[in-house]
Parts: C-alpha cells; structure tokens; sequence
C-alpha cells in the first residue's frame, strides 16, 4: 500500500515526473498522429490501387497484347470464385483538342465500360454517367459521337484546396488520339496510308480514381475503339483481362487458383495461332500489378516505423535519466523503507509502478491530444491555409481530399504499450540499482 | 547481572569496509548482550563504529565475521524475508537525521511500518486500527495537533519524536537510536531523552549510541566502544 501512496505522491510533488509524464505523451502524440496520417494514407492509396484494376490481372506487359481472351474470359467466369471479369487495352497515345496542333502523351485505357463496373470501381470514378455506365462513351450533348472519358486532371485544375469546379453538363470538346497499331509481331503497322491510327472522340465524362498519375493522364475509350487504335491482325487482342474474386474468396487464394486456370488455357491453346503471345501473359494480384505505386508507400512506411523506434528509444532513455534522478534524489527515502523492512522486490516494485503510472498517464495524455488533433486535423490545415496561405500537402499537386485522421484502435493499443514498455525499459536499471543500494550508504549522514 | 532473558546478543563482530585502496576495519570482535527493558548506551569516539555496529544489530547490515542473534536466532542464517520482517516487526529505528519521507504528512510517516507490511487488501483491513494508533503514539508523544503537518513544517525535536513514533509503530521488541540528539540542542535532546526513558520504564528495550557521555549516562547501563571493540 505504501508504493500506491509514495506513487502519488512523487507523481503530484516532483515536478521532473512531470516532465517525464510529458515526453511520454508527446512521443506518444507524435507517433499516433503520423501514424494515423501515415497509414491513412498509404491504406487509401492501397484501396483506389486495389478499386482500379480489381482483385486479380490475368496480363502482358507487351503493348502487343495476347488474343483468345474471350475463351479465357468464358473459362473464369464458370469459375465459382470469379464474380466478374472485364478485358482492357492498355496502350500509349498523343492526344489533341480538335482544331489544335498541341498534343500532350497519355495513357489510353479501352475498356467495357459495363464489365469494368462490375469488376472495378470504374463506375464509381465517373460524374455524369455514373448511374447509367453502359452509356458511359456516349457524351450526353451528342448520343451519335463516339465518347471518350477523361482522367480528371486531364479535364479540369484542382483548386488549392483539392477540390474541382465541374460543370452541371460535360462541355462539348473534341479530342483527337493518335496511336502506332502494332500487329501480333509487335511491329508498327499500315493504317490505312499511314503507320499511325488518329480517331477522333467527343468528351463524354471524366473519371476522378484518386489515383494522381491515372487521373493525370489517362483516357478511357470503348474496347473496341482501343483495339482498333492500337492493334492490328485477324486476331482481336487485349493486354490484361482484370478479374473480380466473390467474396470471402482470399486474394492468395483466387489468385493462386486463377493461375492454374490460366496455366490450364495456355495448354489448350498450344499451337494455335499467335499462341507464343500466351507467353508473356502473367498474373498477379491487384499488389504484385501495382506494386510500383503501392511498395514504395509501403517502403516508407515500414521506414517510418524503424525511425519511430528510435524515438522509443529516445523515450527509453529520458524515463531512464529521470528515473535516475529521481531515485537520486531519494535514496534516503529508499534506506527509510529498507529500515522499516521493505524489501528489494518491493523498492523495485515501487519505482516500477512509478513508471508505469508516468507511462500510463503520459500515453493517455498523448492519446487523447492525438484525438483530438487528428479529429480537427483538416480544420487546422484550412487555417493554416487561409491564414498563412501554407498547406501540409498541397492538392494542386497530391491527389488526396482530407487528411486521413481514422485512428486505428490497434495501432493505438501497439503505441500505449509500447509507451509503458519504453517506460518500464527506461526504469529497470535505475530501479534495480535504488532496490540493491546498502541502507547504511544512504542513511548515514545525510540530513533531512 | 540482570535476571531478565537475553533479547539481543552480538558475539566477535567483524566489520571492514574498503576506502578507495585501502580497507578498514571498524569493528574487531565487538561483544554486546541486551536484556530485555534494558536501556543500553554505547558510546565512542566518532568514527568508532558505533552506527556500524547498531545497523548490525538491526539487520540494516551484515557482519563479515560474527554472530548476532535475536532471541537465539541469528540473524546472519535469516532469509531476506525473514531479515526484512525482523526489522519490520521486531526492530524500530530512530536515526540523527531524523530520516522522514517528506512526500508524507507527520501521520503516514508515523505509520509507514504498518503500511510496509502489507499489500493494499491487509492494508485495507487494518487501516483503521493502524491509524488509530498512530494518532495514540503522536498523543503520546504530544504532537497530536502536527499530525497533518509536512515534515519540513516541523522542529528538529518534533521530527525526532515523528522518527521515534515511526519507530514505535509496530511495537517493536528493540528500539534502536543512532545518535538521537546528535541533531538536537540540548534542551530539545533532553526531552527527546525523557522520551526513551519514559519508554524504557514502561518495558521497551533500548540500545541508543551517542558520542555524548552526558546522554550516555541517561541509560540504565552504558558500554564503550574502542579500537572497534567494547571495552568492558
């Protein structure tokens, strides 16, 4: 009882616990709140990565594409854990308003708009026809052009606070695009009199994925446009057919049985015609086909987990400074206890539960000032914006809307613990040396 | 000789400590035996050993050759609990310094003992009991109106008499002072005095040492202690 009532005391009489109270809670503040921001960032790329191109790519690399894809894409939709599967044409293009000699490169995407729905978020990512995603291409100010939507930053600027100023009706603009179709051997071919394809499109919508380098420079246009654009031969090709697990089919799992399936079809269609194109075709999950946006966020993170565990470390070593000064300053106290028979594992224990009263009330602290910071996050940053014209991220370059500011329950568990553990680190070495000190040392001598 | 039992007996205690290079040896072979509600002075020069050999004879320390036993039990052979429990229940310590916990008021620093030996449930279940007491031991010893006092709003002589009520709690069987009124004028020494002789006539065995002959001469039976022995 007497080490609840020394705890409190000391806690409430020593000023330097209160400092130490203190580092604790802004370590811990600190590493809530970026963690939060952190992984609410890298957890909302990972979620528009994964809504983009669905569970699984059956794909190439080669802009050549494979054919057969629609006997492949019949054959994992008997599948029962494929829900959905939609094909794509991936390929690079110059793209012109009408009427002007500027042209910029942009990544075109030809895709079934109805398809890519149910295996993506492509519906989603649309403004104007988002409810009616069949009539996606048709731009609604003329149903007999033939439509093309637009990444969003190809359409319109983003505002300093990340948002858009879309009109109530898609303006009638003409694109042109101009492609080289390659034939099955991967060579550039006739078109008609020219090595290069050009078809003119009306823009019909744009699609805001959230995603910068794909709302910055994608153009999505009909499968069958794209294919005319940029493929030539008697057989008709894709480069990726993305795939739809249904639920509670695990990714490892759907992928690892759409690869057999896939391995299955490349048997079957040995020797047929342009069968070798089959051979680049890989597949990977939504991860390993993104893994060049997503690991690098990953990286980072992982990174700033190593560079937080040396803040703990920092915190390991102040609780210790201290504790040492602290224990100190009372090894009277400690001789005092010892000669009214307090043992070692009692001092031990009492400058242990000191510690972690410091490291329980110093994580509650930063918790709760992380809470509360993070939940009022995106007001400060707006301030800071309207009163100094300085943004923590600015959304005329990062494609983000709010900072993320979720707390995850688990990583708040993970932090505290590590806050008491650090402190309890921190306490062992003083706390055994107070526990083994000689009471005749202490007592002897010293004036109270 | 008395005819009271032996409480306490020391046989040819050793103690040496090492300062920087060189070893001292404080006690040589010091010889004492305490009847029970017996009032013992050991007097020496300063340096002599005296605090040495009463931390000795309060379990706070271990001789390095010797036997000290309590009621024919000796110390030396006690486990770590068995030594912590004798100095909690068996032994109470009064010191020069007085050697209060100044995060506690005059009350909780009379009854820290009781507390030390017990977890928060036994605590609980004696609270009252225990203060109670205290609150006797601060009328007794007439410091009934500092009992929510801090120690460092207190006197020289009401901080000793705070350490002798801390040292009173548990009822010890040995009451052991290390220079008493090492800290005190003489006036206040002097009551501080009548305290221990106030306790002696009422049966508690005292061993008190002191550098002070005249303090020395207030106990039932004084002994020298020279050269790190006691001189007979």
């Amino acid at each position: 009882m007497y080490k609840l009532t020394l705890i409190i005391r000391y806690l409430l009489k020593r000023r330097i616990t209160h400092f130490a109270v203190l580092t604790v809670a802004l370590c811990v503040f600190i590493v809530v709140v970026v963690m939060t921001v952190m992984s609410g960032l890298v957890g909302d790329i990972k979620q528009k990565n994964h809504a983009f191109v669905g569970d699984c790519v059956v794909g190439t690399k080669s802009l050549v594409g494979f054919p057969y894809y629609e006997e492949l894409m019949a054959t994992l939709e008997q599948a029962d854990f494929v829900e959905a599967v939609a094909p794509v044409v991936k390929n690079y293009a110059l793209l012109s308003p009408v009427g002007s000699d500027r042209s910029r490169g942009v990544e075109i995407m030809g895709v079934d708009p109805v398809r890519q729905s149910r295996t993506t978020d492509f519906a989603q990512a649309l403004d104007y026809r988002r409810d009616d995603v069949a009539r996606a291409f048709v731009p609604l100010y003329d149903p007999n052009t033939a439509g093309c939507i637009l990444g969003v930053d190809l359409a319109y600027s983003r505002d300093a606070l990340g948002g858009y100023s879309f009109s109530a009706q898609p303006a009638r603009v003409g694109l042109t695009l101009t492609c080289f179709p390659l034939n099955a051997r991967g060579a550039p071919a006739r078109a008609g009199s020219s090595e290069v394809a050009t078809r003119r499109f009306y823009y019909s919508d744009h699609s805001q994925t959230g995603l910068a380098r794909v709302d910055d420079s994608m153009v999505y246009i009909p499968l069958d446009q794209a294919q005319a654009l940029c493929m030539a031969g008697a057989l008709k090709r894709v480069t990726a057919v993305h795939v739809k697990f249904r639920s509670g089919t695990s990714l490892g799992q759907g992928c690892d049985q759409t690869r057999t399936l896939w391995e299955q079809f490349k048997q079957s269609k040995q020797g047929a015609a342009d069968s070798n194109l089959l051979d680049t075709v890989t597949v990977e999950s939504w991860k390993e086909y993104r893994r060049t946006f997503v690991a690098p966020l990953e990286k980072e993170e992982a990174m700033l987990s190593v560079m937080f565990g040396f803040v703990g470390v920092t915190t390991v070593f102040i609780v210790f400074v201290v504790f040492y000064m602290i224990i100190s300053h009372k090894t009277k106290d400690i001789g005092v206890l010892k000669s009214v028979g307090a043992s070692e594992a009692s001092i031990m224990s009492l400058f242990s539960g000191f510690a972690i009263v410091i490291g329980v009330l110093g994580a509650a602290l930063g918790v709760s000032g992380a809470l509360l910071f993070l939940a009022k996050i995106n007001r400060v940053e707006n301030w800071l914006y309207e009163r100094f014209n300085w943004q923590l991220w600015d959304r005329t370059i990062y494609s983000i809307g709010d900072i993320p500011h979720h707390v995850e329950f688990s990583v708040l568990a993970v932090v505290v613990c590590c806050a008491i553990g650090a402190c309890l680190i921190g306490v062992l070495v003083p706390a055994y040396g107070a526990a083994r000190l000689r009471p005749v040392e202490t007592l002897h001598g010293t004036q109270t | 000789m008395s005819k009271r039992p032996v409480i306490l007996k020391a046989e040819s205690v050793h103690k040496s400590y090492r300062m920087g290079a060189t070893r001292v040896n404080v006690l040589k072979g010091a010889d004492l035996t305490v009847h029970e509600g017996e009032f013992v002075a050991v007097i020496g020069a300063s340096g002599s050993g005296k605090s040495t050999f009463l931390h000795i004879l309060g379990g706070l320390d271990r001789p390095d050759q010797g036997v000290v036993s309590f009621q024919d039990r000796d110390l030396n052979r006690m486990r770590a609990w068995e030594l912590n429990r004798y100095r909690n229940e068996t032994v109470g310590f009064v010191f020069q310094f007085y050697h209060l916990l100044d995060e506690l008021n005059v009350l909780e620093n009379v009854y820290l003992p009781a507390m030390v030996s017990r977890g928060i449930p036994g605590w609980l279940g004696v609270r009252r009991a225990a203060k109670a007491r205290a609150r006797g031991l601060l009328e007794q010893l007439s410091l009934c109106d500092r009992a929510r006092h801090k120690p460092y709003q207190l006197s020289g002589g009401e901080r000793q008499r705070v350490a002798i009520g801390r040292a009173l709690m548990n009822e010890p069987r040995l009451l052991l002072a290390d220079e008493p009124t090492g800290n005190l004028d003489s006036a206040t020494g002097n009551g501080i005095l009548n305290v221990f002789e106030q306790l002696n006539g009422m049966g508690q065995t005292i061993v008190m040492v002191t550098h002070d002959e005249r303090v020395a001469q207030r106990a039932g039976r004084v002994i020298t202690l020279t050269d790190g022995k006691v001189k007979r």
